[in-house]
Formats: structure tokens, sequence, C-alpha cells
């Protein structure tokens, strides 16, 4: 048997040489640093979250109907008439909760250990064209069950594009293709959801792979594992990918999937913050719900926006600001001015910086759920208090520190008393 | 090749062939572009609605639906009418100046006639609609609130002629949109004059 099997592999090695090529470039002999620790899961985590994402992605768009007068009701289909179409829609919407939780925790790691560094800043760059694409996508996503705060999601997240200077208003009617949010919407969002965007996805993360592999993985101590090479030339603090983090990764799939079942089977909801209660009512575009918000993952953005007071009569300074917020991490491998990579031998001043970074990003997020009216209102009165929301100026305070991390990192990075970094990993 | 011996002929028709190529490219997007824009159908959609004010009970809101937008019809009450006059310090935009509106709803109540106020349910920050909350809601809006409407999605506050009140996200007042009174009770919601 085995004979026959080695012979197999020998002919159609013979004949199609790159499959062997490229398995032997990016796994049995790719070497990446051995001491690769818990932040290092959530790469492989999300390519996993990504296929159960496109194969229950498939199975639903054979039931469901892309059709303003039938989109709800396919849903609710779905959830009752089709054989285990409940159980393929909670992996769906699980499962698109899950890849922002692991692209996060992924992106966090990046910044724990400087991962986006020279020399992998396209590495960083294509890694977030795929956190914006992953927005597109989920935004898209979000309109096609045609609830309410489908509905009305779109029509704040459409209506931002219409706050553009000149063009918006325009612009809102083409992106909308009616003058409402409407069947013409949904139509083209289910196209752009289940076709254009995920095959940007599949491009974008094959280009942030390859990048990654040519020029190799960074590590927990941040310093460069190819200076350091045995007689065969490969480097001394280097695994084979394969077979060391294969195995690894499956233990960590088998913990990430116990927890993505006991979501699916216990809590699929989750409280209302993965799939939201206004959500099971039908569209209607006569009455907003009383209280509206994004998915969680969207809301540090949200909380952004709202932050922001109108100028000049207009609120596109608020949307400018949501953003920037995104765009500026496009540029933090230039912001970066420090000499070490990972934070264990950074100075005070970046892990003060982070740490702050952290707090503001998850206070921006829980206010972004909330009401503006969350905290109360100030019992006084001042010239400068043009609302009296505890809240909103919370949220001020922590927009601006959410952009001085990134725009004063240049000098804090640049004064910081970095340690000594070992010469080989620790 | 050398430099020399480069035809420079041939180099400029490769030139010629990737520009041309390009442009078609380039051109080839023209017809998925124009796709997306309104279809015939849907422009046709949008015709005037008429509303029946007759039977309103003071205070009362009606929502009726005109080019898939929430229209409010309040018949305001005196009171109402007076807290326009007592919030115009805290307003954005008092005079409505930079707000829209038709000229003759550019006054001080922002209506044809005073007691019916005819506008636009359409939040100008961000397109949601707002909910009116009477001053039985000072316990949730604060004790100076006069009554009024107040968006949920993101906290700006109007006044009862749809006036934005400072410090909300929202830049200006909730449009009106073109409206006559075809009769004595009796409001058309999408034309100004009659046959235009």
């Amino acid at each position: 048997m085995n004979r026959l099997l080695t012979a197999a592999w020998d002919w159609f090695d013979a004949r199609m040489p790159t499959v062997g090529e490229e398995w032997r470039k990016h796994a049995s002999e790719y070497y990446a640093p051995k001491n690769f620790n818990f932040w290092y899961y959530f790469g492989a985590l999300s390519i996993l979250v990504l296929v159960i994402q496109i194969v229950s992605g498939i199975f639903l768009t054979m039931h469901y109907k892309p059709d303003a007068g039938l989109a709800f009701g396919s849903v609710e289909y779905i959830m009752r008439d089709v054989p285990g179409g409940w159980l393929i829609r909670y992996i769906h919407s699980t499962g698109a909760s899950a890849f922002f939780a692991v692209v996060y925790l992924h992106m966090f790691r990046a910044m724990l250990y400087g991962s986006y560094q020279q020399p992998r800043e396209l590495v960083w760059i294509f890694g977030v064209l795929i956190y914006l694409t992953l927005m597109g996508e989920a935004f898209f996503g979000y309109l096609l069950p045609w609830g309410q705060m489908s509905y009305w999601g779109a029509q704040v997240i459409v209506n931002l594009f219409g706050t553009i200077p000149f063009i918006g208003p325009d612009l809102a009617i083409w992106i909308r293709g009616d003058y409402v949010v409407g069947d013409a919407t949904l139509n083209r969002f289910f196209a752009l959801h289940v076709i254009a965007l995920p095959l940007a996805l599949l491009g974008l993360i094959a280009a942030h792979i390859l990048a990654l592999h040519d020029v190799g993985s960074n590590n927990p101590d941040g310093i460069d594992i190819k200076k350091k090479k045995d007689a065969n030339g490969h480097p001394l603090d280097g695994v084979p990918f394969h077979p060391y983090y294969t195995v690894k990764d499956i233990a960590g799939a088998v913990v990430f999937l116990a927890v993505f079942c006991a979501i699916l089977f216990f809590a699929p909801e989750m409280g209302g913050y993965f799939l939201e209660y206004n959500n099971f009512i039908p569209a209607d575009p006569l009455k907003t719900p009383e209280h509206i918000a994004p998915v969680w993952y969207f809301t540090p953005y949200y909380s952004i926006l709202r932050a922001v007071p109108p100028l000049f009569n207009s609120q596109f300074p608020g949307v400018m600001a949501m953003g920037l917020a995104t765009m500026i991490l496009f540029f933090l491998p230039w912001l970066d001015r420090s000499p070490v990579r990972s934070i264990r031998y950074r100075g005070v001043y970046y892990k003060s910086a982070l740490a702050t970074f952290v707090v503001v990003f998850l206070v921006l997020g829980y206010l972004g759920v909330k009401p503006t009216t969350v905290w109360g209102q100030f019992g006084f009165d001042a010239f400068f208090l043009d609302t009296k929301d505890i809240a909103t100026w919370v949220a001020r305070l922590c927009t601006i520190l959410y952009f001085a991390f990134f725009l004063l990192m240049p000098w804090y990075t640049a004064i910081d008393k970095c340690k000594p970094e070992p010469e080989r990993v620790t | 090749m050398s430099e020399a011996k480069m035809d420079k002929t041939r180099r400029n028709l490769i030139a010629a062939t990737a520009a041309v190529g390009a442009a078609a490219g380039a051109g080839a997007a023209i017809p998925f572009v124009w796709s997306w824009w309104p279809s015939e159908r849907a422009k046709a959609a949008g015709a005037p609605v008429e509303v029946d004010v007759s039977r309103m009970e003071p205070g009362e809101l009606k929502i009726v639906e005109w080019r898939g937008k929430p229209v409010w019809v309040v018949r305001r009450t005196k009171e109402m009418l007076d807290s326009l006059k007592a919030v115009t310090a805290g307003l954005t935009d008092p005079t409505s100046s930079a707000s829209a509106q038709p000229e003759y709803a550019k006054n001080e109540t922002r209506a044809l006639k005073p007691e019916y106020m005819v506008m636009e349910g359409v939040c100008t920050h961000l397109g949601c609609s707002p909910q009116m909350k009477g001053v039985d809601a000072r316990a949730e809006m604060g004790a100076d609130w006069a009554g009024g409407f107040y968006c949920a999605c993101h906290g700006s506050r109007f006044d009862y002629a749809g006036r934005v009140f400072k410090g909300a996200p929202a830049p200006l007042n909730l449009p009106v949109p073109p409206h006559i009174y075809v009769s004595e009770g009796t409001i058309l919601i999408g034309e100004d004059k009659k046959g235009a």
C-alpha cells in the first residue's frame, strides 16, 4: 500500500512538481521561530473561521432569497423549516463575531511584538486591507436578513457617504440604487457579500501569507532568527512549520471550536450582541428602533463617529474622524520609531501607551452599544458644554487618546528607554 | 539586447498598445458603474400623497410615507407652540437659515398654518427616524426638556418645529417637504401648487 502511494506521488510529482515545491516552501521547509506563544494561534484560527464562513455561507444561499419582499421570510424559513437550517445560520452569525474576535487578537499580537515593523510593512498593509474588506463583508451581510437593525444600520452607513461634501448625496443614491434603502440595495449587497468581497478577501489573504513567507515570521522576542544558521543553512531558532506548527494549531483549533460550539449551542444571540433583538422584527422604513447600535465589532468606531460634534453645519467631520481611525492603521509601520520590536524590550512609554490604547478601545466599544445618556448628565452648566451627556464627553476624551496613540508614536517610541535584545530567542 | 539594437518603432508600439489596452479596460468599467444608478422603475415611484388632518387630536403625530420616507404631521397644541419661543437660545439654527424648507415654511413656526407642522421624520445626521418625546419624558430627557423629538441613534434633539438643539450630532433642522392645503382639512405632500 505504502509503495503504491509513493509510486502515485512520484507519478504526480514528475508531471506537476509545483505542488511539491510549494508545499516544501510554505510548510515542510518553512522555518518559523521556535518560540511562538499563545498569541500566535489567531492567524491560523482566522483561516479556520474563513473556511467555516465560506461553507456555511454557500449553504445559506441555497435557501435565502435576496428580495426585499421575501428576504426576512426566507431567513425565518431557514430557521424553522429547513432541516438543520437554524444550525447553519447560527454557525454563520457566530462565525462573523468569531472572525472579528480572532482578527482583533491577531492585530493586537502584531502591536505587542512589533510584527508590522521593517521588513514586514507589506504584511501589515495587506492585513489592514483584509480587516477593511472584512468590515465591508460584515456590513453587507448584515443587511441580508432585512430586519429592523439590518435596514437602519444600512441607512446610517450609506448616509455616511452622503455627508461627503459636493458628491455625497449623489454617491449615496448611487450606492443604494434608489432614493431610500430598498430592494435594489438588498440585491446588490447580496452580490457583494456572496461573491465580490469573498474573492477580494481570498486574494488579499494569499498576498498576506506570501508576503509573510518571503520575509519570515516575527516572534515574541522580535529578533531576526535568520542571523544564526546551522550548517544546513536553516535558522538555529527555527522549526519547520509542518509538522511543528500544524500540530500546535490543531490543538488551538480544538480549544477554539469548543468555545465556538458552546456559543453556537447555548448563546447564539449572545444576549443581543451577536444577533440584535430588533433584527427579529421585519424592516420598517417608517419606524427607527428605539435604540440603534451596530454589532459589537464596529462599536469603537461608531463611538468616535458619535463623539465628534458637527462643524460648519455638516456632520462630515465625525465621518472623517471615523474613517481616519481605521486609515491611520496603514501608517503604523512608519509611526513606530522604536529600535526594538517586542514589548519585552520596550520602555515604559510604549508599554503605557499600548495599555492606554487597549483601555480606550474597550471603553469606546462599550459606549458604542449604549445610548449617549448611559452615564447621565453633568449637574452644572458651562458655556463650552454643548451637550451635558457625560458619556459623550468620555467618548471625546477616548477619541483624542485613540489618535494620540498613533500621532504621538514617533515621539514617544523615539525617546523610550529600551532594554537590550538577546542574541537568540528566549 | 543592447541599447543600439533596440527597435524604437516596436517599443513605441508596445507602449501604445498597453496604453490603449489600459484605457479600454477602464472604459469597460463604465457600464457596470452605470448599472448602479436608480432604475427607471425606482425613479417612477414617488407620487405626492394626501393626508386628512381634520380628525387629528391636538398633540397627535401622524406618520405618512412619501418617497419611501416617513413624513410627520403634528397637530400642535398652544403649549407646543409656546415652547418654540422658549427654546430658541439653545438651538443650532433657530431661524432655519441654513436648513431645508420651502420659502413659505421659513417662518417662526416653520409651517403654512402654525397648528399643523409637516416635516420629514428623517434625522439630518444619518437618516434615522426620531421619536416624539413630550414634557412627560423629562425623567429621561433632562429637567429642562420642553418637548420635541429625540433621535435614539445618535442622541440628536429637536423641538416641535423640527429645529435641532446645540450639542447634537445633527447639523441642521429637519427638512420640510413641499406641501399645500388642497382643502381646509387635507394636506397634499410632495407638491407646492395644484397641477405643478
